[in-house]
């Protein structure tokens, strides 16, 4: 890759202030993105989530993030003002999270929820308006109904919901997106469809793409590097397809442990933490 | 063990004025009861560090002593709607049914009530003293341990520790009072300190109204009635019952909070 | 917004039966309670000389020999009359005495809600905005002291120093003695007929005596208020669709206003009408340290001269506008929350 990537990060460390003994809740990450699409997967506590909104300066109160380098199209994000993240966050850099069920506001309806991001990051009139919102929930595959547009996020189902959450993340042609567990929340008959769509979209706009999940084999389908996150620490990267050949026996694990027809009538492989601990040097 | 200053000084302010109210007869200069018609309506001194009221009585000794009635309805009432409620709250979450439908039917229809003024229709009816007000109190106080009770037992119902429990051949009451009951408490401790806020407020006022104690017994609210008579010249007398009650009720609302922010695991 | 109010008649139904069987449940109390009296009516009819046969014969005249569910039945009908009986101190039917008194609990507890709505609301949130810093933690202890005060020491207290001291304010009672016994109180509101009087300096004087009484109510409820909408907010902001709204790129104070209050108004509607409701008990206490001539004064001096009927009748009215203001409150949140229609 020649150009400058989209999303440059060197050196990431998230903790809690008032423990400084602890070991940090992400240690010393490092990744870089450009107009790709690549997953970063690891198990429930492994940091993906707090890395996530570090890089979107979301962090709750009371956690601490450095960095030696966070930047986004060239630009140092720790020097951002408040209002500078509000033009960059839904503008230029997206976040699509998990439940819709939840990530959604309960009051507003879809068409609100669609207006308001449109409206903070643009001057677009009415009219336009209506257009670009019809226009993007056909591109995630609902049709742009009165019924739709006037539901509220209760009213939809799981997988309806979190289409509308694409939609409206996506509606202002962000550079980058980064999708938090979007489908951990879905049947599993959805999860590839919904990860399916991401990823065209991400395609089609040009637009890099950071993946969270825990779930390897499914991201493998649709990204083109990963990157393995372990008690806060990035510990093994490789592309997509040599994932099944990856010599590291935290990646191992986790790719050989899904059940299948081949691993039928035999025992499933699981984590021996002592030998990874001792390879991270702890 | 996080420690939260509001618990500790909620709890130590309620301790300090339980002590002085245990130890009001060797700490009183003079009994609360004795009037001396010669020293009336003293302002503090030497002699009566917080004065004489109308009837010569020294205040300080009133004050020691007035703790105890009010610490008692106190006590009486927590004791009193607390079995009460969770039992109430516990039957209704673990058998469900009509006989849930019925009680927590009766707590919403409870909690609609306003506490105080039914407090004072059930006193002023009955009659005035210590016991009649406990109980006009507890009996409008209770649906909200009910509630919680309840809550916790279901949660509890549909979890898997009751069904482990279940299979393990435990049932019924021991499963209540054995597993339900330890799950109510911290929602109960809060509760029932801020409750008591409350109560000791209330308590106050039903004094104040001749509800509670009779005179002459000393007792905060009734010593505030008998000073506001006075308020505008000798205003201690009904100042100093007054603060006594505010600062109790500080304690009771401090531990309160207190015991909320250590329940609640998002406080650092 | 048109669609925010629509309310489907199931639910209506269903809340006024629960009103209903609130209301019921609550004469029901209260006809308890007045067959608790210790004196026997009969008794108290005839004097302690009467009869056997006299006696038995004035016990079937007053209906105390029916079963209870008659007896009831009685009372109930009575009372949807409008007959609360004979106060014995006034002399004159409860109902009146109640129609009089009643206007001024109004006036003063609708101003003591606005003011600690008010106020309440503008702390709660300032204390949300920043939790754990300055501002929140002297919120906090002012909300804990007004919720540790007993109003009607608060309200003693006011009156020495705001009244006997400083002559900054009013006095008990709701007009000067001048104005009081010479103007025209119809409507039963000091301020609407202190304005329509004319008489000057009758308007300002009425306004000097509520200053008081509203503020010392008011402060009785203001910590509830302020606790609650803290609370409530706080709870809101930790929600996820707040952070994907800071993820759209909003701004703290279009967060506040289009996201944290829309989905706190149920929460904050319900604070407010608890704290209307708290507001007429309190009104008891205040109403006696200030002589204000509404409910509150009339249960207490009822209570003090032990007159059964008029107790009942103040607690009955005041339970009921209890009832009926939660009732109203759980309709309103219904129809303004769209997950639950």
């Amino acid at each position: 890759m020649t150009e400058t990537p989209l999303l440059r990060v060197e050196g990431l460390s998230v903790q809690l202030p008032r423990d400084p003994g602890r070991r940090p809740l992400v240690d010393d990450l490092s990744l870089e993105v450009g107009v790709e699409r690549v997953a970063l997967v690891g198990e429930s506590g492994s940091g993906k989530s707090l890395t996530t909104r570090a890089l979107l300066g979301l962090l709750p109160p009371g956690l601490r993030c450095e960095a030696r380098r966070l930047e986004f199209a060239g630009r140092d994000l720790r020097a951002c003002t408040p209002r500078d993240w509000a033009a960059l966050r839904g503008g230029s850099l997206a976040l699509v999270l998990q439940d819709p069920r939840h990530a959604l506001n309960p009051v507003l309806s879809v068409e609100r929820q669609l207006e308001e991001i449109l409206q903070l990051h643009g001057t677009l009139a009415r009219a336009q308006r209506r257009a670009r919102i019809a226009e993007m929930l056909e591109a995630v595959g609902l049709p742009p109904s009165a019924r739709i547009l006037a539901a509220y996020p209760h009213q939809l189902s799981g997988g309806m919901g979190q289409r509308v959450m694409i939609a409206m993340m996506l509606i202002n042609g962000p550079r980058l997106l980064i999708a938090d567990e979007p489908t951990s929340a879905l049947d599993a008959e959805l999860r590839d469809q919904v990860l399916e769509l991401i990823a065209t979209l991400a395609a089609r706009g040009r637009m890099g793409l950071l993946l969270i999940s825990h779930d390897l084999q499914s991201v493998a389908r649709h990204c083109e590097r990963v990157l393995i996150m372990y008690r806060g620490r990035i510990v093994d990267r490789c592309a997509a397809a040599e994932l099944a050949r990856s010599s590291h026996p935290y990646t191992q694990t986790l790719w050989s442990c899904r059940p299948s027809g081949r691993t039928y009538g035999s025992a499933l492989p699981t984590l021996d933490r002592d030998a990874i601990d001792s390879r991270l040097g702890r | 063990m996080r420690h939260s200053p509001a618990a500790l000084g909620g709890g130590a302010i309620l301790a300090l004025v339980l002590m002085l109210a245990l130890a009001a007869p060797w700490l009183a200069p003079y009994s609360p009861d004795q009037p001396d018609l010669g020293q009336r309506l003293e302002a503090p001194s030497a002699a009566h560090w917080l004065g004489t009221d109308g009837l010569g009585r020294d205040v300080l000794s009133r004050m020691l002593y007035g703790a105890r009635p009010t610490l008692a309805l106190v006590a009486l009432v927590a004791a009193g709607m607390v079995p009460i409620g969770l039992t109430a709250g516990m039957v209704a979450g673990y058998y469900g049914g009509w006989l849930e439908r019925v009680l927590m039917g009766l707590t919403n229809i409870v909690m609609a009530f306003p506490r105080l003024i039914l407090a004072l229709a059930f006193v002023g009816m009955l009659g005035p003293g210590l016991i009649n007000a406990a109980l006009a109190l507890l009996l409008t106080s209770w649906p909200a341990y009910a509630r919680l009770a309840r809550a916790e037992t279901q949660t509890l119902r549909r979890s898997d520790y009751l069904a482990a429990a279940e299979m393990q051949g435990i049932l019924g009451s021991r499963l209540l009072w054995g597993h339900v009951l330890p799950a109510c408490i911290p929602g109960t401790q809060v509760r029932l300190a801020l409750d008591l806020a409350g109560i000791v407020l209330a308590a106050a006022a039903l004094g104040f109204l001749g509800l509670g104690v009779q005179p002459p017994t000393a007792e905060w609210g009734l010593m505030i009635a008998e000073g506001s008579k006075l308020v505008f010249d000798q205003w201690w007398l009904a100042a100093i019952p007054g603060a006594a009650i505010f600062v109790l009720a500080i304690g009771f609302n401090l531990l309160a909070d207190g015991l909320r922010d250590l329940g609640d695991p998002s406080h650092d | 917004m048109s669609r925010a109010f629509k309310l489907p008649l199931a639910t209506l139904a269903r809340g006024l039966l629960t009103m209903a069987t609130t209301l019921a449940c609550l004469l029901l109390v209260t006809f308890a309670l007045s067959s608790l009296t210790p004196i026997d009516p009969a008794l108290r009819a005839l004097g302690d000389h009467a009869s056997a046969s006299a006696y038995t014969e004035m016990r079937h005249r007053l209906g105390l020999d029916a079963p209870w569910p008659q007896r009831f039945a009685r009372y109930t009908g009575r009372l949807l009359h409008g007959d609360l009986g004979i106060a014995e101190s006034t002399g004159q039917p409860v109902a009146e005495d109640l129609r009089h008194v009643f206007p001024a609990t109004l006036e003063l507890a609708t101003l003591a809600m606005l003011v600690s709505a008010i106020a309440g609301l503008a702390l709660g949130l300032l204390s949300a905005w920043r939790p754990r810093g300055v501002l929140d933690g002297v919120v906090r202890i002012v909300s804990l002291f007004g919720s540790s005060l007993p109003a009607f020491w608060l309200g003693l207290v006011a009156l020495y120093f705001f009244y006997a001291r400083l002559h900054w304010a009013g006095g008990p009672g709701r007009l000067d003695d001048a104005y009081e016994y010479t103007l025209d109180l119809d409507s039963g509101f000091v301020l609407l007929d202190t304005w329509r009087s004319g008489v000057p300096g009758a308007f300002a004087n009425a306004w000097a005596h509520l200053a008081l009484p509203v503020l010392v109510l008011a402060a009785y409820a203001v910590g509830q208020v302020t606790r609650m909408t803290r609370a409530a907010l706080l709870s809101e902001a930790g929600k996820e669709y707040v952070t994907l709204a800071r993820a759209k790129g909003a701004r703290p104070a279009r967060i506040l206003v289009h996201h944290l209050l829309p989905n706190t108004r149920g929460l904050i509607l319900t604070v407010l009408a608890l704290t209307y409701a708290s507001l007429l008990e309190g009104a008891v206490l205040v109403e006696t340290v200030f002589a204000w001539p509404g409910v509150g004064r009339y249960l207490t001096t009822a209570l003090l001269a032990a007159d059964t009927a008029a107790i009942l009748g103040a607690t009955l009215v005041i339970g009921c506008s209890f009832v009926v203001i939660n009732g109203l409150t759980d309709a309103l949140v219904r129809a303004l929350d769209p997950r639950l229609r």
